[in-house]
């Protein structure tokens, strides 16, 4: 990992679980990783692998019957788990911003976007809200929103989902965040808007210097965009490591087998993972992937694996590479 | 292959699409939206065309009007010779049998109050093909062979992952033993490792039972992995058709172009080239008019705005390309 100086948000043995009436679901579990300025590390997995769940962890969203057990969540050095709400909320959208995959839900429909976006900034830099309006229409032009002066009146449902996606990002970025946390930012758009959106972000990120914790499950976007990956399956982190070890020498089963599934170029037949990924309350004991694994040994239902560096800056969570360990 | 001309499966001739606009007093119809307007493609018995394009392109329409889900404007389908369209209802209805669909989202194409047993069935015993004890082996074979157990027959579809939903589905499409199936946007719900076992399954059914697909998807990976020949929307209209090789490796028309060039290929090692498309697409109620591509196209000349762009044809018989657009007009 590159040198602590400059890492922006640091997460150590994060535990969320869910009370409910069935019982606990430990719905994330153990999972670890930093982020530096400037650096984009990706949170691949399926759904219900708890990628969501970590980055609402990170907002401090996490609300009933969800509660975080255990683990640290540093911005910049300050711990943010246990923060109170108001201290919280001065953090939220100032210092780490978030963009979400609906686009079309996440703006509220009866406030123009000017008001949408100049709310940030009267809440967080205490302007009043005419002198924030020239603040958005610099942040409109920022994020590609042609005829900005047009703009800035209308209301959400007069724009398209890759406008309503900019306007977003402008929200997320209003204050200069150390950290854009971008939740499925593409997943609900075409593929030519996706790219206008994930080159936007590139370029402000090259502008600002932010750092970007992006949540998908898509693959190709990760491959692009991507410095750093970690793979979650059933709320674990399976492997951890640069975007083209990732690709290139996946270590850990699931990411291989994740890699053989996809349809590319090339792949004459497909093969799939057999079985479907399990749900909370049904995860197996040990390691979560055994289930389906085709490298499975006996010791894997027994003990889950740790993460562990195979090699500088790739960490494996799979007993294949710590058999002196293994019970 | 044989050179000797056997006709298409499915053939379509200027078929098109569109929906009123009603607005002000008495509901007066004040224009159009023309969601599918004037496309043509063949489809062969065993073959699987992929049909992709961006959302609002007109790729679900299409999918709907050829099973007359949705009553076509103006155009032709033929299915083995017989005009869909000039048939009356019982003999669509017979029709149909061997026509079917799968939706894209398991979890709403699905009565929630049927068993499976009984969705699967619902079909055979529509037509009378099956009853008692008939009925309920051939809905335990379809299961099986969907890769479910027989047993799941009487439970109900909030039991089962989308995954095995979206396999309910297909046996469902599978019970009339049909020779075409639309399959629209039908893996584009689920997880990376449950796509590629549902896209293995629609490969081996295809293989056993001769099916031809139209496979409706936006994602541009799995269409080239599954199609044989691939047809591209852009608001309504055609704008080319090629075998999946040459239109991925050579496209001709430049909307093809840039989508492929947007499409993110899963290997860092890959980089793309910088020519990304500008602007939204257009809206299917006032189109561009010439080429509708025009108002984003990057080698859009005079012509293409007034004038629609005529077809050119590269290639010939199976490696036969499509493609609608003035910059290749000139040089054929």
């Amino acid at each position: 990992m590159q040198a602590k100086t400059d890492c922006v948000l640091e997460v150590n043995n994060l535990h969320v679980s869910f009370f409910t009436d069935r019982g606990k679901l430990r719905v994330v579990q153990n999972v670890a990783f930093n982020i530096c300025a400037g650096e984009t590390v990706a949170l691949v997995g399926e759904s219900g692998c708890g990628k969501s769940v970590t980055a609402l962890a990170i907002m401090g969203l996490i609300e009933e019957p969800g509660i975080i057990t255990g683990g640290q969540i540093r911005l910049k050095g300050q711990e943010l788990v246990g923060l109170p709400l108001a201290k919280y909320q001065q953090i939220r959208g100032h210092r780490i911003g978030m963009i979400f995959q609906e686009p079309m839900t996440s703006l509220n429909p009866v406030f123009k976007i000017g008001t949408q976006i100049g709310e940030v900034l009267v809440h967080h830099s205490k302007m009043t809200e005419r002198e924030a309006r020239p603040e958005v229409l610099r942040l409109l032009k920022k994020v590609g929103i042609s005829s900005p002066h047009r703009r800035i009146d209308q209301y959400p449902h007069e724009l398209s989902g890759g406008m309503k996606q900019r306007v977003m990002i402008a929200i997320a970025l209003a204050c200069q965040p150390d950290i854009l946390i971008a939740d499925e930012p593409t997943t609900a758009l075409d593929v030519t808007i996706q790219a206008q959106i994930l080159r936007l972000l590139k370029q402000l990120q090259d502008d600002m210097g932010m750092a970007i914790l992006l949540i998908t499950h898509n693959l190709g976007v990760v491959a692009h965009f991507a410095n750093r990956v970690v793979v979650m399956y059933a709320g674990e982190i399976a492997e951890h490591t640069d975007v083209r070890t990732l690709f290139h020498k996946p270590q850990h089963p699931y990411t291989q087998a994740l890699l053989k599934a996809l349809p590319i170029p090339g792949h004459e037949r497909l093969v799939p993972i057999q079985g479907t990924v399990p749900m909370p309350l049904e995860y197996p004991s040990g390691c979560r992937f055994c289930t389906r694994c085709p490298a499975v040994m006996k010791c894997c239902p027994q003990k889950s694996p740790s993460l562990q560096k195979i090699e500088p800056c790739h960490y494996v969570a799979c007993w294949l590479y710590q058999m002196k360990n293994a019970p | 292959m044989k050179n000797a001309p056997t006709p298409p499966l499915l053939s379509v001739r200027n078929l098109k699409k569109y929906f009123p606009i009603s607005s002000g007093f008495f509901s007066q119809v004040s224009s159009w939206v023309k969601a599918v307007d004037d496309i043509s493609f063949d489809i062969d018995a065993g073959e699987t065309l992929g049909l992709v394009g961006e959302s609002g392109c007109g790729k679900t329409t299409a999918g709907r009007v050829l099973l007359r889900l949705l009553e076509p404007t103006d155009g032709t389908i033929h299915f083995e010779g017989n005009n869909l369209l000039k048939m009356g209802s019982a003999e669509l209805r017979r029709r149909r049998c061997q026509m079917q669909i799968i939706f894209q989202d398991p979890y709403s194409s699905l009565n929630p109050r049927m068993t499976v047993g009984n969705i699967v069935g619902e079909a055979l015993k529509v037509h009378g093909i099956a009853t008692g004890i008939e009925l309920e082996q051939r809905i335990g074979k379809l299961l099986d062979r969907v890769g479910l157990s027989p047993s799941y027959r009487s439970r109900y579809p909030h039991e089962f992952s989308g995954g095995q939903r979206q396999r309910i589905g297909i046996a469902r499409a599978l019970a009339l033993h049909p020779k075409f199936i639309v399959c629209d946007e039908a893996v584009s719900a689920l997880d990376v490792s449950i796509q590629a076992q549902i896209i293995n399954l629609l490969c081996d059914l295809q293989t056993e039972f001769n099916l031809a697909y139209l496979f409706i998807s936006h994602d541009l990976n799995v269409v080239q992995h599954i199609a044989k020949r691939v047809a591209v929307m852009y608001v309504g209209k055609i704008v080319e058709i090629a075998p999946a090789k040459t239109l991925f490796n050579s496209p001709k028309h430049p909307y093809t172009q840039a989508l492929i060039a947007a499409n993110p290929i899963p290997n860092p090692s890959i980089k793309h080239e910088a020519k990304l498309l500008e602007g939204d697409v257009p809206s299917p109620v006032n189109p561009p008019a010439g080429c509708r591509f025009h108002s984003r196209c990057a080698n859009a000349m005079e012509k293409c705005k007034n004038l629609e762009p005529p077809l050119t044809e590269f290639g010939k018989g199976e490696a036969k390309q499509l493609v609608w657009c003035h910059l290749h007009t000139s040089s054929n």
